[in-house]
């Protein structure tokens, strides 16, 4: 997986420099939570659901190999080709034998996390091939030439103007008002409507495998999955391995939490299950369709001390909560994943050396574990992830010198107390009189935004001290 | 103010109180302190600083040097465990004793440290809960207060109708709620170092919130998010009181957060 996570820092300051994409920021960090938030307390016992599907997902995934071969036994009596995918490169290449061995020219995509982790697109178009994202938010930054900046919504960092500037651009209707936001979706539809019916073969994601009938479940808002799955002669759906359920009871468990978690409604508009391709008698449907599981590294994963991730169901309910990701922007992570579960996921998938900003992108304030529906404890993993960092020596040098020093020091507390004793005393005198300090030697990163007030006379073990002394005589 | 160290203690305390001051309180805000010393006394404890206290090792802890944070956290268990009551006056090092040690130390050490977790207590959640402070008067400064809850106090301990039940209780303070009270000033220890100019957008977003409900003193339970918030307060010009529950509750006039002290 591509990545320019180690940026951060960096990306994420020029991010905090744009004012309008901040203020849209702003009113998504407003706006998103009491969404979720208040679909979780009218559910009733939202925190039970979680639980169950929790202990439904571990034991998917500690049984990972029984039910994948159940789901490719099944789905392979159902007439689907079932392809696995170790890498990137493979599912792409996959993708690529079944679109040459077609002929095809023209292909129609829904929402994909899995090709956005793979870059499938820039695959298929240095193949020759016209791609074109039919989920709104993907043809919106398709059209820009951007990445998606959340995993749900990806065009979320685009303003109303923006888009209206866009389609004006890119879509050749001479003058017209697109004065609002249905006017837009309109013309986007006029637009995609052409290409659902022109596509050789349709590519969509899915949010869940269910061993027990090999059938892929996806949600949608837009039915355009429906119409990338349907309408082409072939269908591909490109998948992770990590998305295998047991049982069709455990999907709509599933279900009931993620929509939830994502857009705060009860149930999306369009929630299909793809059973493979037509029968006999069926009016219509694809010819030919393939699944094709991706690994990419969550073998590995599994066998990590980091499985808990692989219980992440894509809601971005994380991304919505955290006040990191709100003020950064996704742009700023480098990655198809960004917030917190993307921080741990990120240099998993790619590695840490190339992604070990993302882990201390993180304040701990917990409220991304409070809200994931998968009960994911990603403050501890991302705790766990920047143990990593300085157990192998990733992390700033001196920052690492500078914590061991200060807790070996606390461990004695005479010299302690002495050392910092004189540091107080020292910065008491030189801002008492302002009430705090504009520079610290050895703390450019706290002074660079903000000063330090300064502290009171003395320490309170000095202090404390010294009056029991005094009540003592 | 300073406590009243010279009065007779009462015939029989009714807790055996250690208080654990934090690093930030011992270095840079006694204060905080002396008043949670106070309160303790005013709710009938017996209150002991033990001698030895320094640090609970969050700053390496949360940077992810556990190599180094085994040894003090043993030091703070061992330290610790041997009274009846531990109060601290900070959600984030109550939080780092109760949840954090037990899931870093193993054996014996974890049993230990689940033991002390079982006695440790965020300062309101203690005043509130276990010794039930009351007053007869309440006291009442007039002031307005709006209050910041923690993160670690808030999601680790529980801490959101304690500090809120004193101020009035004790103080006759409704605490004008500003919005998303719930969400992180930006402190998160070194990251507020680490990522100065996210850090410094979120204590932005914080002061905008506290300063809009008109309140004249910005309250909360924890002196990393305090010393952040006056800092970045200070830099920008907002003018607004950063005060410890604590100061506020045992009546405190030292000089807020970040304003000159003389």
């Amino acid at each position: 997986m591509q990545v320019s996570s180690n940026q951060f820092v960096e990306q994420a300051s020029e991010a905090l420099q744009q004012p309008h994409a901040v203020q849209t920021r702003d009113i998504l960090g407003a706006f998103l939570p009491p969404v979720r938030d208040n679909a979780a307390a009218q559910f009733g016992d939202f925190q039970a659901l979680r639980d169950h599907v929790e202990a439904v997902r571990k034991h998917a995934l500690e049984n990972l190999d029984h039910y994948l071969a159940q789901y490719e036994e099944q789905a392979r009596d159902n007439g689907n080709a079932v392809h696995f995918a170790r890498s990137g490169d493979e599912l792409n290449n996959i993708v690529l034998d079944i679109v040459r061995r077609h002929d095809a020219r023209q292909i129609a995509k829904g929402k994909s996390m899995i090709t956005e982790e793979t870059g499938l697109n820039a695959v298929l178009e240095s193949a020759g091939l016209t791609v074109t994202e039919t989920d709104l938010g993907e043809y919106i930054i398709q059209q820009a030439g951007e990445k998606p900046s959340h995993i749900v919504g990806p065009a979320l960092h685009k303003s109303p103007d923006e888009i209206r500037e866009l389609f004006l651009e890119k879509h050749n209707f001479g003058p017209r008002e697109l004065e609002d936001a249905p006017a837009m979706v309109e013309e986007a539809r006029r637009v995609l409507r052409e290409h659902f019916l022109a596509a050789d073969i349709g590519i969509i994601g899915a949010n869940a495998l269910i061993a027990e009938n090999g059938y892929s479940m996806l949600v949608t808002n837009e039915g355009n999955g429906d119409l990338c799955a349907n309408l082409p002669p072939v269908l591909i759906v490109c998948t992770s391995v990590d998305r295998i359920l047991p049982r069709a009871q455990d999907a709509m468990a599933m279900l009931r939490l993620l929509v939830r978690s994502t857009t705060g409604q009860p149930v999306t508009c369009y929630t299909s299950f793809y059973s493979g391709p037509r029968r006999q008698d069926d009016p219509d449907g694809p010819v030919e369709t393939h699944v094709i599981l991706l690994d990419n590294g969550r073998s590995d994963i599994l066998a990590s001390d980091y499985s808990d991730m692989l219980q992440c169901i894509r809601c971005g309910a994380c991304l919505n909560h955290c006040p990191v990701y709100i003020s950064a922007g996704g742009h700023a992570y480098g990655s198809v994943y960004p917030g917190p579960m993307g921080s741990v996921l990120t240099p998993l998938l790619s590695s840490l050396e190339d992604a070990n900003a993302l882990p201390n992108a993180c304040t701990s304030c917990g409220r991304c574990a409070e809200v994931c529906p998968a009960n994911i404890p990603l403050p501890d993993l991302l705790r766990d992830l920047r143990h990593e960092e300085v157990t192998r020596g990733l992390s700033p040098g001196r920052w690492r010198f500078g914590l061991k020093t200060h807790a070996w020091l606390a461990r004695h507390p005479g010299l302690y107390r002495w050392l910092t004793g004189l540091a107080v005393s020292l910065m008491h005198r030189l801002g008492r009189k302002r009430g705090g300090l504009a520079k610290l030697p050895m703390a450019s990163g706290w002074t660079s935004q903000r000063d330090f007030p300064t502290p009171e006379a003395g320490t309170f073990m000095q202090q404390y001290r010294q009056m029991q002394d005094a009540a003592d005589d | 103010m300073t406590p009243n160290l010279e009065a007779d203690s009462p015939q029989s305390p009714r807790y055996r109180v250690a208080l654990f001051a934090t690093c930030l309180a011992d270095l840079f805000r006694p204060s905080v302190a002396f008043a949670s010393i106070q309160l303790l006394e005013e709710a009938g404890c017996e209150v002991i600083v033990p001698e030895a206290q320094t640090c609970c090792g969050q700053p390496a802890y949360n940077t992810g040097d556990y190599e180094a944070t085994i040894p003090l956290a043993r030091s703070v268990v061992a330290m610790l465990e041997p009274f009846e009551y531990v109060v601290i006056p900070s959600g984030s090092c109550a939080g780092m004793i109760g949840t954090h040690y037990p899931r870093l130390l193993e054996g014996q050490w974890r049993q230990r440290a689940q033991d002390l977790a079982a006695k440790t207590y965020e300062l309101t959640a203690f005043l509130d809960e276990v010794a039930g402070l009351k007053r007869d008067e309440p006291s009442n400064s007039g002031e307005t207060v709006t209050y910041h809850d923690s993160c670690a106090g808030l999601r680790e301990l529980n801490i959101r109708q304690q500090p809120r039940d004193l101020l009035q209780r004790l103080c006759d303070i409704t605490v004008s709620e500003m919005d998303q009270t719930e969400v992180c000033c930006g402190f998160g220890g070194t990251f507020c170092a680490k990522m100065p100019d996210i850090s410094a957008k979120m204590a932005d977003d914080k002061l905008a919130n506290a300063s809009q409900t008109g309140a004249a003193v910005l309250a909360g339970g924890d002196l990393g998010c305090l010393l952040n918030l006056a800092g970045r307060a200070r830099r920008e010009g907002a003018d607004i009181e950063i005060r410890h529950i604590a100061e506020i509750l045992a009546g405190e006039t030292t000089p807020a957060l970040g304003k000159p002290q003389d």
